[in-house]
């Protein structure tokens, strides 16, 4: 056996073990430092996973060697490979180039717990991804919820407390109701592994607790994917967390809530409900539709910064659903790789957000009247990933867009009502990222509030990265697409 | 006979849940908590699960109760009563409850050995443990083996949590001399030096406490217990004598460095034997490769976790109890 | 008697709801973290549950006897993970409530919300 063999346990354990370390560390920068490596190490077996996967398929990890059921298996597909990739790099990207932010943030003394914190995070991200077992993936759900929380917490604002204590009482709730989904699905087969339920749950003939079942885990998992009505627990703690944690999370945190839902109904529950179809378009796609609408609504009328973009994130999930409720291989593959471009385009704009938080205190639109020209370099970026979100030809989040009309194309008349939400919501997102571009462009600058020039260099570049990235991918989506389109097939394969 | 003590318990639990929420003393509503939580133990006894039973009793009933009325000194007493869209909510729960009621009623029946939870993978853990890791608590075999790689997260989950309070609650590391007037969590505390029965008897219960503690960390193998409760029932020692001589000197006799190094100790433990599974060419956890019998490596692998899953949960609840107590002084 | 077997599962959804009632409909936040653990205990005693089995004992097993029963073993390893989560999400969301009374004077949602308007 090589260390190969062992990756997919490595990628969880290699920053859940250094989280103590870290504890330990009296010099924050130190603790910045190891913290950095750890996670640019998962980076690079995320990246080396990736590449097993589009060799070779998925990739099985038996914890303690025995065999699943029994024991715990850990399964590496092309979604989870996909889904690693955005937590480790937005991990990464934003802990190399955040620690002047952070400075800013937190005591230096406090400074190690929350790296620690941070790692945690990561850890429990990464678990939940890997997982193949019901049950573990609750475990790692809440290291990876009680890090958020955390890390959340730590925003400089007193209105951070509030809104992480009702992050906190939703996150529980929607755990909670997982775990009854699962104890539900666990009395009718007998197992806790999701393959193994998959075969099992076939037998079991009674269709009223397999309805209950499902609809508690996807309660529980909308709650903590902030899928439209149930995303109030999101705007304020993205908005009052400190700069690199609303990037940081924003980037993949909702996503993986929203990979266990997609795995759970189409892998466990689809086959064993017969209008399973039916089910998911008649419930999921109008609260998709709905979401996508209201929420890019109020990014249209928000005067934060921050509260703009998080109101935008809950509209993007609903993007993401409405791929996934069209039932289609064209329509999941637009799901997934939403998933994927989303975390590209919102992390580069959460990202310049910091650069600009660097040196604005208030980050309100009126705040940030003619920034533009003190700060060249970061607006740039902003507009970049700004055209990317809207989905502008060239840009990564034209690719996703593309997908979903063109499956909703396929749909008939409730086809040509989808593309037209989804031309509508562009124009929405056109608007609000409108509003951020004429304030920092136009604007007339305050002669009393003049920002210290650009924001600090390695922040920069990595905003810079970030926007190429979505770039990079508009041109060239093979990486994305390939993945995406290998976990759609899989996903709906399972269909009757 | 069972039976209707079974109901009993469980229609007094049912009441005790309502009487919480009705009532609008903090105080009285945390301490009726505690209740609920003896009478869950209870419950679980009756069901035959042992070692959670131990666990709710230690946890629900020790723990929680000490960090409610932590948090209490420092907050309020009284809830204001302005309950919003009561109507809504009560209309929403009741419909639920329905529901789930009217779902139980294809259920299998309590107790029922036909039922499918009882046929797929319960019937190998209790075949297989014996030959596999030769211990006779199958509980403490699928928790420390078959299931390891969960307990490890929970551990970490209660490693999170203590990171967390600590980093919320501002607690800094070293050089730390907490005023030897005790605090208000413990003003009751230092109020019961002057108290001598609950002082006497309080002291002497103390060394039974640590040692049934340590007896319930050893013998996890052949009785119900293991490190999960080992720890919460040694933190529980330990806080009772933090409340009957005060904070100051509880730290004086586990410092908090200390606490720090138990927890980090105990959690890079239990990683340790996951990597040495690794090393030694088995794969993550693997204790079979910890010895050249892999019954015994099974076995001693299970007993370096204990005593690692014992120490992080020990250190982390006693870190969170200080940095409660810790914030009264401020 | 029948209906005895499913009277675990009848509490069990009444005391979930109980503690959500007191989630959704307390602003008092240490009332609402009360209400959060109730709801959370509640689920213990589902698992619990379906793991009993007639006749048999905790899953402890005795040498040289053959022809015990024992209680199914895996909901309970389960439990036991779910009831350390319980009271780290407790601790940590105290330790908040405990900043939310110092930086507001009240732990009342309906005058955190107030005083955010008025700032």
């Amino acid at each position: 056996m090589t260390l190969t063999t062992h990756l997919p346990a490595l990628q969880v354990v290699v920053p859940m073990l250094t989280a103590p370390l870290v504890v330990l560390m009296r010099v924050p920068g130190l603790a910045w430092a190891t913290a950095a490596v750890a996670s640019f190490m998962a980076f690079i077996i995320a990246v080396s996973l990736t590449g097993a996967v589009l060799q070779g398929g998925s990739v099985i990890y038996l914890m303690g060697s025995w065999p699943a059921p029994y024991g715990i298996e850990l399964r590496v597909t092309s979604f989870s490979a996909l889904l690693l990739l955005i937590v480790t790099a937005a991990s990464t990207l934003t802990l190399l180039a955040g620690k002047r932010s952070i400075d800013a943030d937190v005591d230096p003394e406090q400074q190690p717990l929350f790296y620690a914190a941070w790692l945690l995070a990561v850890a429990g991200l990464a678990g939940i991804v890997v997982a193949g077992d019901a049950f573990n993936i609750f475990v790692f759900m809440e290291i990876a919820s009680l890090a958020s929380y955390v890390l959340i917490a730590a925003g400089p604002d007193r209105r951070a407390l509030p809104s992480v204590f009702k992050y906190l009482v939703m996150g529980t709730i929607g755990a909670t109701f997982y775990l009854i989904g699962v104890g539900l699905v666990y009395m009718m087969t007998g197992t806790l592994n999701l393959g193994d339920m998959e075969a099992r749950i076939q037998e079991v003939g009674d269709l009223r607790s397999i309805l209950v079942a499902a609809g508690f885990i996807t309660v529980g998992l909308a709650l903590k994917a902030a899928v439209f009505p149930l995303h109030a627990w999101l705007p304020s703690s993205y908005t009052y967390a400190p700069h690199m944690v609303t990037a940081f999370l924003a980037a993949c945190s909702t996503k993986v809530a929203l990979y266990v839902l997609l795995r759970f109904d189409f892998l466990v529950f689809q086959q064993n409900l017969p209008a399973h179809a039916v089910q998911f378009f008649i419930f999921l796609m109008p609260l998709a539709v709905l979401g996508v609408l209201v929420a890019s609504g109020v990014a249209m009328f928000e005067k934060d910064l921050k509260r703009l973009l998080a109101y935008s994130s809950v509209a993007q999930v609903g993007y993401i659903l409405l791929g996934a409720s069209l039932g289609s291989v064209m329509g999941l593959t637009g799901g997934i790789v939403h998933i994927f471009n989303h975390a590209l385009a919102k992390g580069a704009l959460f990202l310049a957000v910091a650069c600009l938080g660097a040196r604005i205190a208030q980050l309100q639109l009126k705040g940030i009247h003619g920034v533009a020209r003190h700060m060249p370099w970061t607006m740039a970026a902003f507009v970049v990933s700004g055209l990317s979100l809207i989905g502008v030809p060239g840009t990564a989040g034209f690719i996703s867009k593309w997908y979903l009309v063109s499956a909703a194309l396929q749909e008939g008349t409730v086809g040509l009502i989808l593309v037209a939400v989804v031309l509508v919501s562009s124009l929405m997102a056109v608007v609000y990222i409108w509003r951020v571009i004429e304030a920092a462009y136009f604007g007339a600058t305050p002669s009393s509030a003049k920002p210290a020039g650009e924001a600090p260099p390695a922040l920069l570049v990595a905003t810079w990265v970030a926007a190429l990235a979505n770039i990079y991918f508009g041109v060239d989506p093979s990486l994305p697409l390939t993945l995406s389109t290998q976990a759609a097939t899989t996903l709906l394969e399972h269909l009757p | 006979m069972v039976i209707l003590f079974a109901v009993f318990l469980l229609t007094l639990l049912a009441l005790t849940a309502v009487a919480i929420v009705r009532t609008e003393n903090l105080f009285v509503a945390v301490m009726l908590t505690g209740i609920f939580s003896l009478l869950m133990a209870a419950n679980f006894f009756v069901l035959d699960a042992a070692d959670v039973a131990l666990t709710e009793a230690a946890v629900g009933a020790g723990i929680s109760t000490v960090l409610f009325l932590g948090a209490l000194a420092l907050t309020a007493e009284h809830e204001r009563s302005v309950v919003s869209g009561r109507w809504l909510s009560m209309g929403i729960v009741v419909v639920t409850t329905l529901i789930l009621i009217y779902a139980t009623f294809d259920k299998p029946r309590l107790g029922d050995p036909r039922a499918p939870v009882h046929q797929h993978v319960a019937p190998w853990y209790l075949d297989q443990t014996p030959e596999l890791i030769g211990i006779p608590n199958v509980v403490t075999a699928v928790l420390g083996s078959f299931r390891g790689y969960d307990t490890l997260g929970e551990v970490f989950v209660v490693v999170t949590a203590c990171i967390g309070v600590l980093f919320i609650l501002g607690v800094r590391r070293g050089g730390y001399s907490p005023s030897p007037d005790g605090d208000r969590l413990t003003t009751a505390g230092s109020g019961l030096r002057h108290h001598l029965i609950p002082k006497v008897v309080g002291r002497l219960l103390i060394p039974f406490i640590v040692l049934f503690g340590l007896y319930v960390l050893f013998h996890g193998e052949y009785g119900p217990g293991g490190g999960f409760q080992a720890g919460a029932i040694i933190a529980t020692g330990i806080i009772l004598y933090a409340l009957l001589d005060g904070e100051a000197q509880a730290l004086k006799a586990v410092p908090r460095p200390v606490l720090m190094g138990m927890v980090v100790g105990g959690a890079t433990l239990y990683g340790a034997v996951g990597v040495a599974g690794i090393a030694l060419g088995g794969s993550f956890l693997d204790y079979s490769v910890l010895a050249d019998d892999p019954v015994k490596g099974q076995q001693l692998g299970i007993l370096i976790i204990e005593v690692g899953v014992g120490l992080a949960v020990c250190g982390s609840l006693l870190s969170i109890f200080h940095a409660f107590a810790a914030r009264g002084r401020h | 008697m029948e209906l005895f077997g499913l009277y675990n599962y009848w509490v069990f959804a009444i005391v979930l709801m109980t503690g959500f009632y007191a989630v959704i409909a307390k602003g008092n936040f240490i009332k609402r973290l009360i209400g959060l653990s109730i709801f959370q205990s509640a689920v213990f005693l589902l698992y619990i549950t379906m793991g009993k089995v007639d006749g048999g004992t905790a899953p402890i097993i005795q040498e040289g006897v053959t022809d015990q029963v024992y209680s199914n073993p895996l909901p309970q390893v389960l439990i036991l993970t779910a009831i350390v989560v319980g009271i780290s999400t407790l601790a940590l969301g105290l330790a908040i409530v405990v900043r939310i009374k110092e930086s507001y004077g009240t732990i009342e949602e309906h005058e955190v919300q107030s005083l955010d308007r008025s700032s």
